[in-house]
């Protein structure tokens, strides 16, 4: 499994790698930690003739824990997220999820802008930020712009991202104190993708629900957080259910997958409960 | 495609040398540098067998194109033997405790324990399979390797206290 | 301390012989990444050759154009089927009679076959060539399905054999049917079954898998053109086979081969066949006059070579109403994909299945195989087991368990009333073999007992109490597995390969100064031959182990052997190596009387050296006579001191264990976790425990693989769906439990040193172990029969049909 030809560019700060971005059209792509990427064009089914590496970029790597918000740089891998002290006070279910991902190694180099940005439907972080109702900093030739996680998800591998343009920071809204959180993910073996998974924050009077690899998009769904505010845990199955569309593959077919999200969601909640202050 | 100069320090020594960018870390390491401790095995980042330490971590390095390695600081499992040629904890724990058969694994399976315990250098055995699953055997099931990884801890721990 | 002053037993343990938890020679090299494995091998001026591979599983091949392929710099050539066709090498013979296309010969028949082979300066232009050629395909109807495949408006898959009535096996009764191979006495066994009390009646899949050892197939292959010498350096299990083989279908003299078998990264099995790869390898290295590469990636492994399993076996049981099994039925239609190229001795088409009464004493039965074609892969290796044994002992204990579930007892307690006993061995199988040795209640009872086999039987009805009254979503199996392996083919007089006897060969030369040199025809792929043969040796040479060379896998050097597979280097090889070290300590017998000038029947072998009978003080050691062997004038004997043994052996040997798994099921989402796993392994004599238990381990974690979600599944159209890891099962360290290991010990009686081989052994019995814990887990509810692999959903869909879903 050999990978095609590419020019390479290390850029060291983002209007330069918007530039170059610019300057190839759909010829570039972002490389991020490329954990995604690089299996794609070892497959030949993707072949950028540039790929520009945002390692180079340092703002990129940082992680601030504000009084209100966490903002995550890019190119934070998920292995800083779950080393970050200070993270995981502020919000432990972010290392609770990405300690889910991969694998070691594959958390030394997947970022969480790789994970956001790619929009596969099977990646962590997109239905997490969707639960945390984070928004991306999108950074383009007519300069920056922000997108909520809720609306950035199109279709599978299609999101409000322009071609020319950079995921470069995560804003994570501070959930109230005492919120209860959990990450749930029923996977064949550590490695896999979701055969489904779950975030749930709770607190008093609301409650915030998502979930993954259950539709060609993260699933957050209204009515399933409504119903979990207002106590009725099976009222929130009930509509994350009815708002999934899960498809067959090697995990199983539709039916069981609905089951499993159910279970997943289950005790995703039940954690969360437990963990209320 | 053109070649950049790539120049990396491996094992405590600065190489250089022109590859292309698309060039693979795994196959820098094997084809250019002679560096076959690393292993090919997956070649989708699933099974370790490439493991190596880049800049203090454990990376797949089938899964790392040499451009991104440009600059960084790499060890592979040559890089575990003691100076005098004799093997390091970790590698003789392997060895003293069968965590190991056919040896393709091997190079990689050690490195990540020489980082996992790093990182965490007194593990339960639960953190050492969960810190280990990145890397596949087929051979051992595993029960070994987690073993001579335990004890490696201990030894080294061991050694660091006595050091004290 | 000198040998002077230490007892036998303490010169006995500094030989580190057999019994002795010796650790591994081979280590050294392999902690510190400096093991040779064939992707190292590195010549001036090697070439690197890739294939082109059909991305349909049945179609004709209209054109291949390869003109940019070869207009790309650094290409050096492009190899087809019409390039091979004047050398009588587009196709090759397999190892079960067949014959198969090296390159696609106007059509293909599976997802993956080869159809055109590049030949670059480096892996990576290879791979951009390949991109380059294109194939024109015209699609064909695809039968992945072997009952469809035998309709009789089934599409035609092998156009060159349509209409040959006889194939490699006999009769073949359709244009897509390959054989019907029949054992043991059919109107018998119908007779038992009509006018049994019980009957039970199951279709059982063991379906398709693959070996996946972490190293793929590889070669270097070179040929020297000034010297006429071809050498090839490759992922063999059996090297001089290979090297036959490559004589016999290149015309090149077999002394002007030379074969080398370098660390192996892992074989179970998918590493004896020949593939394309290593013939289009060759041939390039000829037209080139350079050496050539060629490493498979990790998907063509797993969907062009070597797959295993795939067998449908129907099933019928005949009982007492007490439990007395009084007969076995069996049918199997075997898909063995586009071409037969099952690793096989030649006599026995579906291996060694007709082992499938198993552990018990079962007088009558029958048995039928018809072998099938289908646009599948070709293969049919034994995974990690002797010849289609794992499917027998899946079937059988498949078989039992169901019978138990028909007759309301205990599973545990049926299969101890049907043990063949002590007494009855050696005991002949109603379906022709002769089992050496056993002692099967006695493993059974000890495995019992140590599981607290009882109170898990309480642990488990009390989990069902609370799972039907809401307060757990969990449920408790117990999965038993006694098995009997049949390995170590095998005597010549019924086992060859291609018409190569399954002897194996040991040639040891002792130095002069008392240190050894051993060469064998095996090849170790992890077992550490190099440690536990110098074992052997030193226990029947009296040297010590650290001062013997093991050798393997040099066809130059090794004396001639059929390799590594089927459990045989130890049953085989290393009765062998106990043969000609025999040979050499009766040579330094004569040696030693001569020395001590008496006669060879006044001395006695003690650990190291001879004795004079009743004079103690009196001995020369073997290191003693090493010298003299190479520095004394004596009488009648030759200088030196070598001996080399062919075994051929006078039967298999039948190693046996009983297994207990207890595994937690949640019945909503199929998740599993194995809490506990008892396995004892009697194989007789026991060289090195350390390395028997890693055996264990090892295979019981392939066990758990293949019963657990491991699977080369395909789709409709024949597309492959589990060409990577990350589809393809293979646990982590996360979900692999901690085995208990135990043993018995029951010799072999027909072995020189009554060892069996216990490599395979775990596999076998394990599948079954895993794979009935989760049926009795279901067992309450009602469940008989489902079909592995037991992944999350299957084992969803099992509690969602029972009905445990609300």
């Amino acid at each position: 499994m050999i990978p095609a030809g590419f020019e390479y560019h290390r850029p060291t700060d983002v209007a330069s790698a918007v530039a170059i971005l610019g300057r190839h059209g759909d010829e570039a792509r972002v490389l991020a930690g490329g954990h995604s990427l690089i299996p794609m064009m070892k497959l030949r089914m993707a072949a950028p003739a540039h790929l520009v590496d945002l390692r180079g970029i340092a703002e990129l790597g940082r992680i601030e824990i504000g009084d209100d918000a966490v903002v995550i740089g890019a190119m934070v891998a998920q292995h800083d997220l779950i080393a970050h002290e200070g993270l995981a006070q502020a919000l432990p279910i972010i290392r609770e999820a990405a300690l889910q991902i991969a694998d070691p190694q594959v958390r030394s180099m997947g970022t969480i802008g790789g994970n956001l940005a790619n929009g596969d439907p099977g990646n962590d972080m997109p239905g997490l930020m969707q639960c945390l109702d984070a928004r991306f900093a999108l950074v383009g030739p007519g300069g920056e712009r922000e997108v909520a996680a809720r609306e950035f998800y199109e279709s599978a591998y299609f999101t409000a991202r322009e071609d020319d343009e950079i995921l470069t920071r995560v804003i994570v809204p501070r959930p109230p104190a005492g919120a209860g959180w959990a990450y749930e993910k029923i996977k064949r073996k550590i490695g896999d993708y979701a055969t489904a998974a779950a975030a749930v924050m709770l607190g008093e009077g609301f409650a915030s629900v998502a979930m993954t690899n259950l539709a060609d998009t993260p699933v957050w769904c209204e009515a399933a957080g409504r119903a979990l505010a207002a106590g009725d845990v099976e009222g929130c199955v009930a509509a994350m259910l009815e708002a999934i569309d899960p498809a067959e593959d090697n995990r199983g077919p539709v039916a069981f997958k609905k089951h499993a999200a159910a279970a997943a969601l289950r005790r995703a909640i039940a954690r969360a409960q437990a963990r209320r202050a | 495609m053109s070649k950049m100069h790539v120049k990396l320090k491996v094992n405590g020594r600065q190489v250089e040398g022109l590859a292309e960018p698309r060039m693979l870390l795994v196959h820098f390491l094997r084809e250019e540098l002679g560096i076959t401790g690393p292993h090919i095995g997956c070649e989708t980042s699933h099974c370790g067998a490439c493991t190596v330490d880049m800049d203090g971590r454990s990376v797949k390095s089938c899964t790392v194109f040499v451009a991104q390695a440009n600059g960084a600081e790499i060890v592979t499992v040559e890089g575990l033997t003691n100076p005098d040629g004799s093997l390091g904890v970790i590698q003789e724990k392997f060895r003293e405790h069968h965590g190991l058969q056919c040896g393709f694994c091997t190079p990689g399976m050690i490195t990540r324990a020489h980082r996992l315990l790093q990182e965490n250098p007194n593990p339960t055995e639960e953190e050492v399979r969960f810190g280990i699953a990145g890397n596949l055997c087929r051979c051992t099931g595993y029960q070994n390797i987690v073993k001579a990884i335990m004890a490696a801890a201990a030894e080294l721990n061991a050694a660091k206290e006595a050091a004290q | 301390m000198t040998d002077q002053t230490m007892t036998p037993e303490e010169r006995a343990a500094s030989l580190e012989g057999m019994g002795c938890r010796r650790k591994r020679v081979e280590d050294v090299r392999f902690t510190q990444g400096k093991g040779n494995y064939v992707d190292d091998v590195k010549l001036p001026g090697m070439l690197f050759g890739a294939f082109v591979r059909s991305p349909y599983a049945h179609a004709r091949v209209k054109s291949i154009d390869a003109e940019a392929a070869k207009a790309l710099p650094g290409v050096v050539a492009v190899l087809t089927a019409a390039d091979l066709a004047p050398l009588g090498l587009h196709w090759m013979p397999t190892l079960a009679g067949d014959k198969q296309m090296v390159l696609a010969d106007g059509k293909v028949l599976f997802q993956g076959q080869e159809v055109a082979f590049v030949v670059a300066e480096d892996r990576y232009l290879a791979a951009d060539a390949v991109e380059l050629v294109e194939v024109e395909y015209e699609e064909l109807p695809v039968v992945t399905d072997p009952f469809k495949a035998l309709e009789p408006d089934a599409p035609v898959l092998r156009e060159d054999i349509k209409d040959q009535k006889e194939g490699a096996h006999g009769p073949r009764r359709h244009h897509n049917h390959i054989f019907t191979w029949e054992q043991g006495d059919r109107d018998a066994t119908e007779k038992v079954l009509a006018e049994a009390d019980v009957t039970v009646e199951e279709m059982i899949h063991y379906h398709r898998t693959h070996p996946c050892p972490l190293e793929t197939c590889g070669c270097v292959a070179s040929m020297d053109k000034a010297t006429g010498k071809l050498t090839v350096w490759g992922t063999f299990q059996a090297p001089h086979a290979i090297r036959t083989v490559v004589s016999l279908i290149s015309g090149i003299a077999e002394h002007n081969i030379r074969i080398i078998s370098p660390d192996i990264g892992g074989g179970f099995g998918n590493k004896v066949g020949a593939y394309p790869g290593y013939v289009c390898s060759v041939v390039a290295s000829i037209v080139t006059g350079r050496p050539v590469k060629w490493i498979e990636n990790r998907m063509e492994n797993l969907m062009s070579t070597a797959f295993a399993r795939d067998y449908w076996m129907k099933g019928r049981i005949a009982a007492t109403k007490d439990g007395r099994i009084t007969g076995l039925w069996c049918h199997v239609t075997a898909d063995h994909g586009g071409f037969d190229a099952c690793a096989d001795p030649t006599k026995f088409p579906a291996g060694f299945f007709n082992i499938c009464t198993g552990s018990y004493d079962i007088p009558t039965a029958y048995l039928c195989v018809d072998g099938v074609y289908t646009n599948k892969a070709p293969g049919g290796v034994a995974y990690r087991c002797s010849f289609r044994v794992t499917e027998a002992a899946y079937f059988i204990e498949r078989m039992v368990e169901l019978l138990a579930i028909e007759l309301n007892m205990d599973a545990a307690e049926l299969r101890r009333i049907n043990f063949i006993r002590k007494e009855q061995f050696p005991y002949a199988s109603a379906l022709g073999w002769e089992y050496d040795s056993g002692d099967y209640h006695t493993a059974w009872d000890k495995a019992l007992k140590a599981v607290d086999y009882e109170g898990l039987r309480r642990e488990q009805a009390r989990r069902i109490e609370d799972f039907k009254a809401g307060r757990t979503r969990k449920l408790l199996g117990i999965g038993l597995s006694h098995f009997t392996e049949i390995v170590g083919a095998g005597p010549v007089k019924n086992c060859d390969i291609l018409g190569l006897g399954m002897f194996d060969s040991c040639e040891i030369r002792i130095h002069p100064t008392g240190s050894a040199i051993a060469r064998l025809g095996t090849i170790s792929q992890g077992q550490g031959h190099a440690t536990t043969f110098a074992q052997i040796l030193a226990s029947e040479l009296g040297i010590p182990a650290s001062d013997i060379t093991v050798e393997e896998g040099d066809t130059d050097t090794a004396p001639y052997g059929l390799g590594t597979y089927g459990s045989r280097s130890t049953p085989v090889a290393g009765a062998a190596t106990a043969m000609a070290a025999r040979k050499i300590r009766a040579k330094a017998q004569m040696i030693a009387a001569w020395l001590l000038e008496v006669h060879d029947d006044d001395l006695e072998w003690d650990v190291d050296r001879f004795v004079v009978k009743g004079a103690p003080e009196r001995f020369k050691t073997m290191k003693e006579i090493a010298f003299a062997a190479y520095n004394q004038a004596i009488p009648g004997l030759e200088p030196g001191l070598e001996a080399v043994s062919y075994y051929d052996p006078p039967n298999m040997t039948y190693p046996f264990g009983a297994y207990v798994c207890v595994m937690e099921i949640d019945v909503d989402t199929g998740e599993w976790k194995v809490r506990q796993f008892y396995a004892l392994d009697d194989c007789g004599t026991r060289i090195n425990p350390m390395i028997i238990e890693g055996q264990v381990h090892g295979g019981l974690t392939e066990a758990l693989a293949i019963a657990m979600g491991q699977e080369i599944a395909y789709d409709e159209m024949g597309n492959v769906k589990t060409g990577t890891l990350m589809d393809f099962f293979i646990p982590t360290a996360w979900e692999t439990p901690n085995y208990v290991t135990d043993h018995t010990v029951t010799p072999s009686p027909h072995h020189p040193i009554g060892a069996k081989g216990v490599g395979e052994s775990p596999n076998v019995g394990g599948v079954p172990a895993f794979s009935n814990a989760v049926h009795d887990a279901f067992r309450a509810f009602g469940l008989r029969q489902a079909h592995m692999p037991h992944d999350h959903w299957r084992i969803w869909r099992i509690a969602e049909n029972l009905g445990l879903h609300g």
